[in-house]
């Protein structure tokens, strides 16, 4: 009941997900979206689930005046002030969940994350990189050649610079990309084949 | 009004860059607010997005009761929050699990795998790639030459270092150290084209700075 209803609910899914593939039989298809429907919904609840989990431990760090607990606060404010304002006004253009709250406080701060990771990468290869190998140089000279190919003086350094820099980016390094594709669809392949058969079990924990 | 929530922006987007220089309780402010408000939309998003159109219209307006199915599968997640029942919280998951897996075979089997197998499947050299080499003798016309050729044999390279059955010895270490060398060819490219993104959205927030919101420039 425990371990064997959840593996026959995956079998079943994760089958009709790959016979509507190649029987597409309007019958099977039906069967497949409603349960592919059925999974949507179920998704959605999981987000609900998180966050619920993310109000109940922060709502309990600032009952109990537990560390940090004024950034909690902040953090349970935020999320009732975007739930409340987007449940009721929606989160279309021109509510104010979007235009305020959303273009406003979450666009600046993610687009701020992003960039300022520039700066840490760049600090991480400074700290950790050293050129031993004639490999590791391979590494150095097409990330700085990229780089330098995208900055407006490229042109100056050399006029084929940019175009050198794009069969980089083009070639070898879609190469390079291809080749992980191929061996990360393989992989997928066959973990996606060892949970439906019931091989691959982790998920359902070890009680 | 305007003005204010522009000077909201202006002042998280500091609180964040405040980071650079050390952990402060602005910047723990900041990440805490992104936080929820990232939850908060997300909820609204499902919420509008699925449950409704999804879940409460067919239920209510057009009486498929049997989309009370997942309406009970989704309600048994949170038995999760349940010592003694939290095991039924596996059905859904399961759900979850096995849809994902089912679409997954598919999808990266027909989407990644046989159409990168078939982009590679073209001849190793292209005559016309000579002739535009001779006509015109830039540098970029002479790597062209070998684009075909690092498409086909420089893939089996990159894969064939992968492949750990045979051992990478005699004739075939120089094979997998072709194919280590693309790699890092690969590598080096994604983090200087990783770098210059963040730097290019690094400006567009100095400029939302300085120009937006400050108008200092």
């Amino acid at each position: 009941m425990k371990r064997e209803i959840p593996i026959l609910i995956t079998l079943i899914f994760g089958v009709f997900m790959i016979i509507q593939f190649f029987i597409p039989h309007p019958s099977i298809n039906r069967i497949a979206g409603t349960l592919q429907e059925w999974a949507i919904v179920v998704i959605s609840f999981s987000y609900v689930l998180g966050s619920a989990n993310i109000l109940r431990i922060n709502g309990e760090i600032v009952y109990r005046r537990g560390p940090d607990w004024p950034y909690k606060l902040a953090l349970v404010l935020a999320f009732l002030l975007m739930v409340s304002t987007g449940l009721f006004g929606g989160i279309q253009e021109g509510s104010f969940a979007n235009d305020k709250l959303f273009k406003h406080i979450y666009v600046p701060m993610a687009s701020t994350m992003y960039a300022s990771l520039a700066f840490f990468i760049a600090s991480a290869a400074f700290r950790a990189f050293r050129i031993r190998t004639w490999q590791a140089a391979v590494l150095a000279i097409s990330a700085v050649l990229v780089m330098l190919g995208r900055i407006p003086i490229a042109q100056d350094i050399w006029s084929e610079l940019p175009d050198v820099v794009e069969w980089i980016m083009n070639v070898p390094n879609a190469v390079a990309q291809r080749g992980i594709l191929i061996g990360a669809a393989l992989g997928a392949i066959a973990t996606g084949l060892k949970v439906i058969l019931g091989i691959e079990r982790s998920y359902l924990g070890n009680e | 009004m305007e003005l204010f929530w522009t000077s909201i922006a202006g002042i998280l987007t500091l609180s964040v860059l405040s980071f650079l220089y050390a952990d402060n309780p602005f910047y723990k402010a900041a990440e805490h607010i992104f936080i929820g408000i990232a939850a908060g939309y997300v909820f609204c998003a499902q919420f509008h997005n699925v449950f409704i159109p999804n879940l409460w219209t067919p239920l209510t307006q057009h009486g498929e009761l049997i989309m009370l199915i997942p309406f009970a599968l989704g309600s048994a997640l949170f038995t999760r929050f349940f010592k003694g029942i939290g095991w039924i919280s596996r059905w859904p998951m399961s759900v979850i699990i096995g849809t994902y897996a089912g679409l997954a075979v598919i999808g990266f089997a027909s989407g990644d795998l046989v159409l990168q197998v078939q982009a590679s499947l073209i001849p190793v050299f292209v005559p016309a790639t000579i002739d535009a080499f001779t006509t015109n003798m830039t540098f970029v016309n002479f790597l062209n030459i070998f684009t075909n050729l690092l498409f086909t044999v420089g893939l089996i390279t990159v894969l064939f270092y992968f492949f750990f059955s045979l051992e990478h010895k005699g004739g075939l270490k120089h094979v997998a150290l072709a194919g280590t060398t693309l790699l890092m060819i690969g590598f080096g490219a994604g983090y200087g084209y990783t770098v210059m993104t963040r730097i290019a959205l690094l400006f567009d927030r100095f400029y939302f700075l300085f120009v937006e919101w400050l108008k200092i420039a």
